[in-house]
């Protein structure tokens, strides 16, 4: 096994990796595929998957405690503060075994939500088991049967842990019983764990090395490796992660991308310390790590796709790629007019990261220039606005976002409808499609009635219950996606006291009757504030949406009529009265610094509207009709 | 030689109305002689600086001056008629509030030179005084101002508040007509709105959360709905606001200023007051020392947190109480700002505006050496065409309408 040899050479020492100094190294020269064990960690929502990888990464002695930052793995702020994974990463670890020999561990860390179900899936497939972490109190619940049914149709072998069993409210036997008639694999043996604690991680380190199997793949044959992952470095361009499946990766060598066609010179290749690249010379069948090639262009080494020696190739690629959609669309829009160029510069530089960030610019008559731009779903949504906004300091106004519509013309032509104002005259229109989803709540007995209430309320199409316990049961509907982006988490949530779990798939689109709902202030269609919406909801929809816009548009000399509008027909009005007292009547003391505060207040204020006719209209109120069901 | 007005705050009440965002508390007798000594250092001690200047306004603000020992304030006048340039006919005004200044004390202020009485009684009706949380009744206020009269003050000013939480139309009609049937009438009323400051028990009983803002008016939940009833919409406040220009009118009144109205002189037009030049008593009976800040003249201000404009500089006193009796005579100048021509062009519109005479082109002109069309033409240009503004010659002014939205106008003239 030369190859695996070369493998180790390490040329590059990072501090997390003082082992190797030591010479641990030095003497792995029989080093084999056998004694490798490329896995992920699958796991609900707060279930402890990132503590448990902490502790993994810990107690393999690749970090010391003092180097270990808390959840190693999720190096982006947001993700830490929302305690979930977004991007997903990978890490190796050498662990020496009860049987005394010492294997090598590459860990993937898999994305958490929903939204980016594509990118677990495709860590999943660079993986030969996973271990699933179960919470001791909360058992099983949506998210752990979606990620282990995803984990089971790539031929994962998944072994349970019962983790945070030093609360108080454990109940792992119960857990284990759970697990064994809900998803129906073994779980009697399953490691008890508290991740926090750190008890129970040999055992986990343990099961790794017995209960997932060493990759297979063939050395010799021509180099076929999977693209799970990808980031973008400034100096090195996009650093591509593999798992290599056969042949060899080697620095030097001309590798191509088979999807995209693209191929580069490899410049670098490498595994993965703890949050830091470690490069060596080659990476052969079986393992795990990265390459970087002066690649510019992310699109060109998209996730999922397969790469081969472009001078050698393989016969067929890796199955399962496909092309990232987005689901959802927004309007960003600089709140300062002048910080277009910093906000387009800001995209860029996300999209180099994401490549399932698309974007395009836009007009609208409101707000302005700024971008479309379409997400993976919600989350993706609020955590690019977020990171816009904290990492590159801008001052957003995001539109209500929409999903993609098929709009099908009477001319027999169909095309997708990202932005509501570009729907065409209704006379064109044949029909209109929208997507659907398939979706998944498990819920306490307790709440089941009010979850089919708020799904009846959303449209939803009830399939069927299954109990899985005598409290707890899974809900089945299909839901129109444009019923769920809004604040369906948080109306299930409230529903249910928090014990609500959703998870859902595109199932396709369906026809249905929906309608663009324009918003009128003071006569003049507010293109910004339009949206497409069911026809039995328009109604209801409009309403809120004037009552909201009256709160937050401030009096003028005028009165200003709000209205919802379809088609020009006016379906819900209110009016904003004209303004017709506004006096500072004090001004007492010669104290003059306080009555230019307020002036300049209220200038201050002027600033940040936006201009609409002879209307001017705080940014806020664009935003506030993204939450219409607050406090109802 | 320039003039000055002299502001003096005494910065102690009986107790702390529920709308009151002033610098103001209750203290001791002894605290109160610790502040009146480190008050009185701080007069003497800035009698140097002002040496250049003739002193033709004083105001004793507060809180409520006349709360405290009078002997204080019969000392700090001695003081001024010592150190300063104090002009024969000066107008001093303290300000009174009914139950805090019995006969004997009226008499002495006006022995002392004092020459000018500002009532605050804010509402004729007894109900809505204990609402305020006022510590006096309409009696109380009654023989006050008999008092004063008879202490010899021909010059008195009658403070009254619109818009008070259960306040109809009607009712503030009532208190106005009150103030006007007084014998003899009142040389000045002032006439504010209630306005709910932020950190005041009133703030949180109307804005805080516990209050649910309804359409048009607040509704108060709880126990406390009888106590504090709504207050008027914004229809009945803006009637009310309208109606004092009437009622105040009718009566021989004219409005100089937003919320200030005088007694018209004999022979003089009602209705019209004149700018004039700053320390000339233009109508008769508006209040020099108010104008004086409208218009940019220099003031000093003495005491805790008062504030000052001075050879071109605005500053203020600390409004730490502690810090301020430490400083004993020279407390520390705060937020010290030389204002920029920008900032003097603003003021000059935003304050001057605020008198209903408006601002003279020529003044702009003279101290600017610009034109005020080239500055301000444009805004000019729109507030005329929303009628919220007239140009008549060298005048510039707002119009009722203006007034009434006068922030709104004054927002436009920050540079």
């Amino acid at each position: 096994m030369a190859v695996m040899v070369s493998l180790f050479k390490v040329c590059h020492i990072g501090n997390g990796f003082k082992n190797y100094q030591n010479g641990i190294w030095s003497n792995m020269a029989e080093f084999d595929q056998s004694k490798i064990r490329n896995f992920c960690i699958v796991a609900h929502i707060d279930h402890g998957k990132s503590t448990l990888a902490d502790r993994m990464i810990e107690t393999t002695g690749v970090l010391t405690s003092r180097e270990m930052q808390n959840q190693v793995l999720d190096n982006m702020d947001i993700e830490r503060e929302r305690g979930i994974t977004i991007k997903s990463q990978a890490v190796r670890m050498i662990y020496k075994a009860k049987d005394g020999e010492e294997y090598v561990f590459n860990m993937i860390d898999t994305p958490g939500h929903v939204d980016f179900g594509y990118e677990v899936s495709r860590s999943l497939a660079a993986c030969d088991g996973a271990i699933l972490v179960v919470d001791a109190t909360q058992g099983v619940e949506a998210q752990t049967l979606a990620n282990v049914y995803l984990a089971l149709d790539h031929d994962l072998d998944v072994f349970p842990v019962i983790n945070k069993i030093d609360l108080p409210s454990a109940r792992p036997d119960e857990v284990k019983e759970e697990i064994e008639d809900v998803i129906g694999i073994e779980a009697h043996d399953a490691p008890l764990v508290s991740a926090k604690l750190g008890t129970g991680i040999e055992d986990v380190l343990e099961s790794v090395v017995h209960r997932i199997p060493a990759p297979t793949g063939d050395a010799g044959a021509p180099l076929k490796a999977l693209i799970f992952d990808s980031v973008y470095d400034s100096y090195r361009g996009v650093i591509v992660f593999v798992r290599v499946r056969d042949g060899v990766l080697k620095k030097g060598m001309t590798a191509k991308c088979m999807a995209s066609g693209a191929s580069w010179e490899v410049v670098e290749v490498g595994y993965f310390g703890p949050g830091q690249f470690i490069p060596c010379d080659e990476l052969a069948a079986g393992s795990v790590g990265y390459f970087t090639a002066s690649i510019k262009n992310i699109q060109d080494a998209r996730v999922g796709d397969t790469v081969t020696n472009a001078a050698n190739p393989c016969d067929e690629a890796l199955p399962g790629y496909k092309k990232v959609m987005p689901m959802v669309y927004c309007g960003l829009y600089p709140a300062d007019t002048a910080k277009y160029p910093e906000l387009r510069d800001a995209l860029e530089k996300l999209q180099l990261n994401d490549a399932s960030l698309f974007y395009e610019p836009e007009t609208s008559q409101a707000l302005g220039f700024g971008f479309r731009a379409g997400f993976l779903g919600l989350l993706h949504l609020e955590v690019i606005q977020e990171r816009l906004e904290r990492e590159y300091n801008l001052d957003l106004v995001t539109t209500a976002p929409s999903v993609v519509y098929k709009i099908h013309k009477t001319d027999g032509t169909v095309f997708d409808l990202t932005n509501p104002s570009n729907l065409p005259d209704p006379a064109e229109i044949d029909y209109m499609e929208e997507p659907i989803v398939n979706g998944e709540i498990m819920v306490t007995t307790d709440y089941v009635g009010s979850i089919m209430q708020l799904c009846q309320e959303r449209r939803g199409k009830y399939i069927s219950t299954e109990y899985i316990e005598a409290t707890r049961a899974v809900l089945k509907y299909e839901l129109p996606l444009n019923e769920i982006i809004y604040d369906f988490f948080d109306a299930l949530k409230s529903r249910s006291r928090g014990y609500a779990s959703f998870d859902y798939e595109i199932k396709g689109y369906e026809q249905s009757e929906l309608v663009k709902l324009d918003i009128l202030i003071n006569h003049e269609q507010v293109d910004a504030l339009s949206f497409i919406v069911h026809k039995d909801g328009a109604y209801d929809r409009g309403r809120k949406m004037c009552e909201k816009l009256k709160g937050e548009i401030p009096r003028h000399l005028f009165e200003i009529p709000i209205q919802a509008a379809i088609g020009g027909k006016v379906i819900a009005r209110e009016t904003v009265k004209a303004m017709r007292k506004d006096v500072l009547a004090k001004c007492y003391g010669g104290d003059i610094s306080r009555k230019r505060k307020l002036l300049e207040k209220q200038k201050e204020g002027k600033k940040k509207m936006r201009q609409i006719g002879s209307v001017e209209i705080p940014q806020q109120a664009f935003l506030s009709v993204l939450k219409l069901d607050e406090g109802n | 030689m320039k003039t000055l007005g002299i502001y003096i705050h005494i910065p102690f009440c009986i107790q702390k109305c529920l709308y009151c965002d002033f610098l103001s508390f209750p203290k001791g007798r002894q605290e109160q002689t610790l502040y009146f000594d480190a008050l009185k250092k701080e007069i003497e001690t800035s009698a140097e600086e002002c040496r250049d200047y003739e002193v033709v306004s004083v105001f004793f603000g507060g809180g409520t001056p006349t709360s405290v020992d009078p002997q204080h304030i019969v000392e700090i006048m001695k003081i001024l008629k010592k150190f300063y340039n104090l002009r024969e006919n000066a107008e001093i005004t303290i300000e009174c509030n009914p139950g805090t200044a019995d006969a004997t004390a009226l008499r002495e202020y006006h022995e002392a030179g004092i020459n000018r009485i500002s009532i605050g009684l804010q509402s004729a009706n007894d109900e809505e005084l204990k609402r305020l949380g006022r510590i006096h009744n309409l009696r109380q206020f009654e023989e006050c101002y008999k008092n004063a009269r008879e202490a010899g003050f021909v010059n008195v000013n009658v403070d009254l508040m619109s818009a008070l939480p259960g306040q109809s139309v009607e009712d503030w009609e009532r208190n106005l007509k009150y103030v006007c049937g007084l014998n003899p009438k009142p040389e000045h009323i002032s006439a504010y709105s209630l306005i709910i400051e932020e950190g005041t028990p009133f703030y949180q009983i109307y804005e805080g959360e516990a209050a649910q803002i309804e359409k048009n008016g607040v509704v108060i939940t709880g126990d406390n709905k009888d106590e504090y009833p709504p207050l008027p919409d914004e229809d009945s406040e803006r009637e009310m606001y309208h109606r004092t220009g009437e009622i105040l009118g009718a009566n021989g009144y004219h409005r100089y200023e937003i919320s200030n109205y005088a007694m018209n002189s004999e022979g003089e037009a009602a209705n019209v007051g004149t700018a004039g030049p700053l320390d000339d008593d233009g109508g008769k009976y508006e209040c020099l020392h108010n104008k004086r800040y409208w218009q940019g003249g220099d003031y000093i201000g003495f005491g805790l947190g008062a504030a000052s404009l001075f050879n071109g500089e605005r500053f203020h006193n600390t409004s730490d109480f502690r810090k301020y009796l430490e400083a004993s005579g020279t407390p520390e100048k705060q937020d010290a700002e030389r204002l920029d021509t920008a900032a003097q062009m603003e003021e000059f519109m935003f304050l001057g505006l605020r008198m209903i005479s408006g601002v003279s082109a020529g003044e702009f002109k003279n101290k600017f050496g610009q034109s005020i069309e080239d500055v301000y033409g444009e805004i000019f240009a729109e507030l005329i065409s929303e009628d919220l503004m007239v140009r008549e010659g060298d005048t510039i002014r707002l119009t009722d309408k203006g007034l009434d939205v006068s922030n709104y106008c004054m927002a436009k003239f920050l540079i």
